[in-house]
């Protein structure tokens, strides 16, 4: 399961502007403004609805798991998304839904990043015997089959709480950045103001973490935005084949349980529909912030209108 | 009496591959001293090995053969006898856009060695030294400077901070690796003349790198000329440029753009 | 001297968060067969100029005004910026052409250089068959001076000189009348560069084309050049025969370059170049942008942009400003500077 990666290249030596002069400033300027405000705006909208029905809403949805008698309801005013064959609320458990699924992207992303960010500096920076035994480790992890580790380990532990689950997928998804990040480093190292700190007589793990690390943040970022979707949608994965949470904490346990309660045959579409629509939003939300982000970075990705030389 | 002594340096890399070994001497028994408070000056072509030789006296490569000696001792290649040389011996790089971090001010590109080579600790001391270099090269206002990052800056005020950082240890020497090659032409000769002033101030043996024969001539008192790694020339300015005794000089020489030339071209 | 490309009020605006006037109002001409040296220094405009000339600028660069027409020999005459698609792909390389800034980085690595200049001739469609595109390449080499057995090799087997002579094979593979070449040598040492300076003005005088010379190294134009413009803050300030350019120069700003260039073998003379920078180019302009570094400032010299007058875009030229005539440091090519050095 390869992360695809955005790196960050530093600009050409073009003609750079600064303070902005909106007096002098054209039609065309200012519409670029608003579309590059676009897709980040978008994502982050998107995104930020969902986080907040994750932290805010879910106090909402007390009760989503109260087994009721209303069984499969089409959605009215007392059940605004109908209900499950057990008589639960869908629109509650979609509440609930939110936070769970959120935090195991939340968790999973940020011990993946952090994992991956050690590995690929250290072992980037430092070369040598090092860097060899860290690049076949990480190999080594990339290579190995993702979902069927997944299921192995999951299984073995036994324990299917939400942090094992989020660190489980961590485990299996940290290798790519890793591979990213220190490709990157390497091209870092030979640039002159780390040759600068060296002759300045700085440390080599002050160089790692202060020289280097900072010129990462962009990268790092957006791997960390990437590892939430994987997250989001390997734990919908995991809870449809049924080896996710099943306390019906997430989305994905939600389409399970829809899928074992014959919800498409039984045209019950308010069940899956909501659940999966939510995941692929989320999911588009978090991608629109990335394209949005490097393009705030890298002017060169900028689309431009009627462009004419 | 020199700081700096070199003596038969000599820097293989290994070009080959698994099938054929093949070494490439970048630096073929290159012998020379700096001494304080003059400029010596090592010209030559990309790939004559010029740059190489800088990197070695700072410590970013390790010669093959040969010594380095500072003060008649011989210079160190790790732990704390390494962080003592550099403190004696700074460097200056080409190019001004990258050999500032994008990602730290100003002020922390100076006090950082500062703060290594013990001089300061954090605080007001530290800004007021940090405040001083800055004066010392004519970067002003000085707190706004300290505070910038370094895309804030033009080229020639970015080259005049890694100057600055340069100074920072209170070294001796000073290798100078072609500091203006990249900035816009009108402003070369005021940073050369601030690379001097601080050289007659601190009684720095510097060495200066550059393709240049013009400002070599006009700022060294020493030139040693490079082709593929040796010394084929060496001796006063003015007699290396005006009498050159070797043919590679005299064809440098003779290419050189030079204004005072009659032209050649009939039309 | 017969045009071959005349250039006419001439601006070009970047548009990024805000706009970057680039080039403001250049107009000069081209004639057949000279060497036009461009000199000036980072943001002068030079480059931006070389692009829009060629059709070659790419958004957010934008030509906000001005003319360029071509003249073919027989006399006929066209509207560059008016040309579009397929009469727009005939002429960028048929009739004028260019070598870019690092143009031997900008090789493609996959592919040999036989291989680089027969897709250019195919995609002009210059006639004939691959075997009729594999002599013709072989025959640029050797225009240039590169053995024909160096055909199969690839970029990187070649030297960076001998790379930059393939490029200019390329701009030469179908005989235009301009060529424009953009820091073609900058990046090669001192003594390849003049065996490109040779090799260039060989092929001039085969061909017969002109050369549009653009670099920062205005030494090397004074040698080069028959005629010289200098350009400052994207306008052209001084525009004369390199003779008279060196011996008398007449802007303040080239009087100033000239003090840059240490000479080589001249007598040691204390020179310092220019103090100040160049002005930020988004910011709307006030009088002569060179104004704030030059040490003959005065008041007309706020009042408006000097225009471009018998060579020289300064008011201290003006009779009407200076009945008695230019300083005399500018007229004895001496740039004074302030003994306190600036902080740029």
């Amino acid at each position: 399961m390869a992360v695809p990666a955005s790196a960050s290249s530093s600009s050409s030596a073009a003609v750079q502007p600064d303070a902005p002069d909106a007096a002098h400033e054209p039609a065309r300027a200012r519409r670029w403004r608003l579309s590059r405000s676009r897709k980040l705006t978008a994502g982050l909208l998107i995104v930020g609805f969902f986080a907040l029905l994750a932290t805010v809403g879910a106090a909402f949805a007390s009760g989503a798991t109260t087994i009721g008698d209303d069984v499969l309801l089409a959605p009215s005013a007392g059940h605004w998304l109908g209900t499950t064959d057990t008589g639960q609320d869908v629109f509650k458990l979609l509440l609930l839904g939110s936070r769970g699924s959120l935090l195991i992207g939340v968790v999973a992303a940020s011990a993946a990043v952090a994992v991956s960010t050690v590995i690929g500096v250290v072992g980037g920076y430092l070369g040598g015997a090092a860097d060899e035994f860290l690049s076949l480790l990480t190999n080594v992890v990339l290579v190995l089959p993702g979902l069927p580790l997944v299921i192995m380990i999951t299984d073995y532990v036994g324990n299917r709480s939400l942090l094992v689950i989020a660190l489980v997928i961590a485990f299996t998804t940290w290798a790519a950045p890793a591979r990213v990040l220190r490709s990157q480093v390497l091209s870092l190292r030979s640039r002159d103001y780390v040759a600068a700190a060296k002759v300045s007589g700085e440390r080599t793990w002050r160089i790692m973490a202060f020289e280097i690390l900072p010129n990462l943040i962009p990268i790092i970022a957006s791997q960390f935005v990437f590892g939430l979707v994987l997250a989001i949608l390997t734990d919908a994965g995991l809870a449809f084949l049924g080896l996710g949470n099943l306390d019906g904490r997430t989305w994905g346990s939600m389409l399970y349980f829809a899928q074992n309660g014959q919800a498409l045959q039984l045209g019950a579409w308010w069940w899956f529909v909501p659940p999966g629509a939510c995941i692929a939003l989320v999911g588009t939300g978090l991608s629109l912030i990335n394209f949005g982000l490097d393009e705030l970075l890298n002017p060169r990705l900028r689309t431009w209108k009627g462009a004419r030389s | 009496m020199t700081t700096l002594d070199v003596t038969g340096l000599v820097k293989e890399f290994n070009v080959g591959n698994a099938v054929r070994r093949d070494v490439l001497r970048a630096v073929d028994d290159v012998s020379f001293g700096l001494p304080p408070g003059r400029t010596v000056a090592l010209v030559g072509a990309s790939g004559s090995g010029k740059s190489t030789v800088a990197r070695i006296l700072a410590r970013l490569e390790t010669a093959t053969s040969g010594t380095v000696t500072l003060d008649g001792a011989p210079a160190a290649r790790r732990g704390a006898g390494l962080r003592a040389y550099r403190r004696q011996v700074q460097m200056v790089f080409q190019d001004p856009f990258s050999s500032l971090n994008p990602r730290h001010t100003v002020g922390y590109h100076l006090a950082r060695p500062l703060r290594i080579h013990g001089h300061t600790r954090r605080g007001p001391e530290e800004e007021k030294a940090v405040h001083a270099l800055l004066r010392r090269v004519s970067l002003t206002p000085v707190e706004r400077v300290a505070a910038a990052r370094p895309h804030e800056l033009s080229g020639g005020q970015r080259q005049r901070v890694a100057i600055a950082r340069a100074l920072a240890p209170r070294p001796s020497v000073l290798l100078a690796d072609e500091p203006v090659s990249m900035l816009d032409v009108s402003i070369r000769l005021e940073i050369l003349h601030l690379i001097d002033r601080l050289k007659r101030e601190d009684d720095l043996a510097v060495l200066y790198i550059t393709h240049d024969l013009a400002t070599a001539r006009h700022f060294a008192s020493e030139i040693l000329v490079m082709n593929k790694g040796s010394i084929v020339e060496r001796g006063p300015a003015d007699d290396v440029i005006l009498r050159p005794a070797h043919p590679y000089t005299r064809a440098l020489a003779d290419a050189a753009p030079d204004p005072l030339r009659p032209r050649t071209r009939t039309r | 001297m017969k045009p071959v490309l005349r250039i006419d009020g001439i601006s070009v605006a970047y548009e990024a968060e805000r706009a970057t006037r680039a080039v403001r109002d250049v107009s000069l001409t081209v004639h057949r067969g000279e060497v036009l040296g461009l000199a000036g220094e980072s943001g002068c405009g030079k480059s931006t100029l070389a692009y829009a000339m060629t059709r070659l600028l790419r958004p957010p660069g934008r030509i906000t005004g001005g003319s360029v027409t071509h003249y073919a020999p027989d006399g006929a005459t066209t509207d560059v910026l008016g040309l579009g698609g397929e009469e727009l792909r005939r002429f960028r390389w048929e009739r004028i052409s260019m070598v870019f800034q690092g143009a031997m980085n900008a090789l493609n690595p996959l592919l040999t250089v036989e291989r680089q200049l027969t897709d250019t001739l195919h995609a002009h469609d210059a006639g004939g068959g691959r075997k009729e595109r594999h002599a013709r390449a072989a025959e640029l080499l050797d225009l240039v001076g590169i053995d024909r057995k160096r055909m199969r090799a690839y970029p990187h087997e070649l030297s960076g000189g001998m790379r930059q002579r393939v490029v200019i094979a390329m701009a030469l593979a179908l005989n235009p009348d301009v060529v424009v070449m953009d820091e073609p040598t900058t990046a090669l040492d001192v003594l390849v560069q003049r065996e490109i300076l040779g090799e260039i003005d060989r092929l001039r005088e085969l061909f017969g084309f002109a050369v549009v010379f653009i670099t920062h190294d205005l030494s090397l134009l004074l040698e080069i050049s028959d005629r010289i413009g200098i350009m400052y803050a994207g306008r052209l300030v001084e525009l004369a025969p390199a003779d008279e350019l060196r011996a008398a120069p007449r802007h303040p700003y080239t009087v100033g370059l000239m003090s840059s260039f240490p000479s080589l073998r001249g007598e040691r003379r204390s020179l310092r170049g220019i103090p100040g920078s160049p002005p930020d180019l988004s910011l709307p302009e006030s009088g002569c942008a060179f104004a704030p570094r030059c040490p003959w400032a005065a008041q007309p010299c706020a009042r408006g942009v000097p225009p471009l007058v018998s060579g020289a875009a300064c008011v201290l030229h003006d009779p009407a400003i200076r009945p008695l005539g230019p300083p005399a440091e500018l007229l004895a090519g001496t740039f004074p500077v302030p003994s306190v050095e600036g902080a740029r």
